[in-house]
């Protein structure tokens, strides 16, 4: 029988078995920041033990720091403790870090792509439940918890049992106007929040082989969504290209040697997954989230659905929202474009293609936050800037910002947000506020419009990049 | 790390399904660098409104519940990877989480703390809430040898599942370190002959 992208790179990557237990698998880079790793480092120091592999390891600074002044020193204590704290700890540990204000910083999951430190083949992990995002390049990439960080520091591996496999096809042409996120929302939302759980996901189908780095990367990012610990795509010539000419990527000879290697990841023809779904492209609209889990998303154009299920009417009551009503023309006062799911350059393009000429209602606080300096850089360099600034919205400096809301860039009790971001949880983006997950364009639509509207009714008239 | 071996206790109900860990324990208190003092902090929002006032309906703030044992609906600890959610639960007093289904990572963060995740069936599930509920001082009982949980002086009792590798160093209060490191020659061997 055939293997999967994933058995590949995880057979590779095996060091041991234990005896009717897990096994023992090797990372190949270990990416961290300043939130779930100094515990770690405590528990090492503590029981003396060394960093094993530090020259694996890349840290840089991004849940907890400020998206303006990032020049001046970090009013809030704990939090310029809690940088300081992995400042000290990189050096101490000879750690690369890209620390605030480096022209390499940025959030972890588009900061590593972009610098050519993800590459196809490679088992990665960050304390971070969207380091999925990594599985675009068709890599295994997943979320790993603070005792973790202490073992791959301690010993460069993870105990862990192999997964189930999955598979989720998505073939025909995408409608203008829906974007990867639409389509990793509308899977989501078909297959509901655990339904990946014990598995590791693969995206196939000519959507996803159609699809840019940058889309790939957003599908990726929201598996966790699912309850998957991480989702892949089969790198191809798309993959190479991204990879190639980067700063970490392997150069000349040793770059074409990787890819010839990299042709032969793939999932092999008789391969079995041991669940795959199947879905259409010309079924997915523009989405948004109705409740307080990326599982309650409906298209644009639907209503929210009719359940009689307590949590999900608890949900609704946190929303505000009534089951059965319809989420267009409802006012917005807060849209955040950002976040590792939607922070890349293509991400700003769309947004800025459909903002140029308009003007950003007046009700409406609006916050682009670039995924990292280099991101930023871009935006600048291309214009778009101009784009926005004229426009009405603020752009910021990079981080994670108003995703998880641990810095100063909280949507206040009570008000909406439709936000890029991937989680919609109650309170996720400061207490009391409320999420709509969507795309940029709906995002950017929704900003200008002052209130959700119905971009496919304008489909005609858009032009994206 | 702790050993755990059996608990009897009284359990707190959580009838809410989809627990992410940003309920378990906000973000904003993510920035401590070290482990203490989550705790207090533990459902935060749910415990508290706005103002600090406590919310009486929920029930972990409920005199009639108490115990080191939470019973919760299902696909408990859904979400981010934060390890904090295990040291809030621990740290206010939990050895045991009760559910029909758990996320991964927060599984493994729960292991890695010695608190039990014990992954009962959806009818077992209700029955547990059903009598918590109409008999709060019912005693739960947790055998991690035997691999069951049981209602005290009854015959309600159900079997669940976990990684013998895990439930080694659960009993034995092992970690994945010592594990690991016991293999440092091996992981050194590998590193030279890898092939990829």
């Amino acid at each position: 029988m055939g293997k999967t992208l994933f058995d590949k790179v995880w057979d590779a990557h095996v060091v041991d078995s234990v005896q009717n237990g897990p096994q023992i698998l090797y990372i190949d880079k270990h990416l961290i920041h300043e939130v779930t790793s100094p515990q770690a480092f405590n528990e090492l120091e503590a029981r003396g033990i060394p960093v094993f592999r530090s020259n694996q390891i890349v840290a840089t600074a991004d849940h907890n720091t400020p998206t303006i002044n990032q020049d001046l020193p970090i009013k809030d204590e704990l939090s310029r403790k809690q940088l300081e704290q992995l400042s000290a700890n990189c050096a101490k540990n000879d750690i690369t870090l890209y620390e605030l204000g480096h022209k390499y910083n940025g959030i972890v999951h588009v900061m590593a792509p972009e610098l050519g430190i993800t590459q196809p083949g490679m088992t990665m992990v960050c304390g971070d439940s969207h380091t999925s995002t990594h599985g675009a390049f068709g890599t295994i990439a997943f979320g790993i918890g603070t005792s973790q960080v202490a073992q791959v520091f301690a010993s460069q591996c993870l105990l862990l049992t192999k997964p189930k496999s999955l598979r989720v096809t998505v073939n025909g042409k995408l409608k203008n106007g829906v974007l990867p996120k639409d389509v990793i929302l509308y899977i989501i939302s078909k297959l509901g929040t655990n339904s990946g759980t014990g598995y590791f996901c693969e995206y196939a189908g000519d959507v996803f082989e159609n699809m840019s780095m940058e889309g790939r990367m957003t599908v990726c990012n929201m598996s966790i969504e699912m309850g998957a610990r991480g989702g892949m795509i089969a790198p191809d010539e798309t993959t190479f290209e991204y990879v190639k000419g980067r700063e970490f990527a392997p150069k000349g000879e040793a770059f074409e040697k990787k890819v010839s290697y990299w042709k032969t990841l793939p999932t092999d023809d008789d391969a079995v997954f041991d669940k795959e779904y199947y879905f259409d492209a010309e079924d997915i609209e523009p989405m948004v989230t109705y409740g307080t889990n990326p599982g309650m998303g409906i298209k644009i154009s639907e209503t929210i659905p009719v359940d009689d299920n307590a949590s999900f009417k608890k949900s609704l009551e946190y929303m505000n929202f009534e089951a059965g009503e319809s989420l267009i023309d409802k006012p917005i006062n807060f849209v955040f474009i950002g976040s590792c799911t939607n922070s890349r350059i293509e991400d700003f393009r769309v947004a800025a293609n459909f903002i140029k000429g308009k003007q950003k209602a007046h009700n409406v606080t609006a916050w682009l936050v670039p995924g990292s300096k280099q991101v930023e850089a871009q935006i600048i360099n291309e214009g778009l800037k101009d784009i926005f600034e004229d426009a009405g919205f603020e752009l910021r400096q990079p981080g994670c910002s108003a995703c998880l809301a641990m810095n100063d860039d909280k949507i206040p009790q009570g008000e909406y947000c439709v936000s890029t971001s991937n989680r919609n949880f109650e309170g996720r983006q400061g207490q009391g506020s409320r999420t709509i997950l969507a795309s940029p364009l709906v995002a950017a639509a929704t900003a200008v419009a002052g209130k959700i509207v119905d971009v496919t009714k304008d489909i005609e008239t858009l032009e994206l990049a | 790390m702790e050993k755990f071996t059996t608990l009897t206790s009284r359990a707190i109900p959580l009838t809410i399904e989809n627990i992410d860990t940003d309920q378990i324990i906000p973000a904003r208190f993510l920035k401590a660098t070290d482990k203490q003092g989550f705790g207090d902090n533990v459902f935060r929002d749910w415990r508290f409104d706005k103002h600090g006032n406590i919310n009486k309906d929920f029930s972990l703030n409920n005199p009639t519940y108490s115990g080191s044992i939470l019973v919760a609906g299902d696909n408990f600890g859904c979400g981010s990877s934060r390890e904090h959610a295990a040291w809030a639960l621990v740290g206010y007093g939990f050895k045991v989480i009760v559910s029909s289904f758990f996320a991964d990572i927060f599984k493994g963060n729960a292991l890695n703390n010695g608190l039990l995740p014990v992954q009962v069936s959806e009818g077992f599930l209700k029955t547990l809430l059903d009598t918590i509920e109409t008999h709060p001082e019912t005693k739960l009982e947790v055998n991690l040898e035997n691999q069951t949980i049981s209602i005290s002086n009854s015959d309600v009792s159900e079997s669940f599942d976990i990684d013998p590798y895990k439930k080694t160093c659960m009993i034995n209060g092992y970690d994945d370190i010592d594990y690991l490191l016991s293999k440092k020659e091996q992981i050194e061997a590998f590193e030279a002959e890898k092939t990829y």
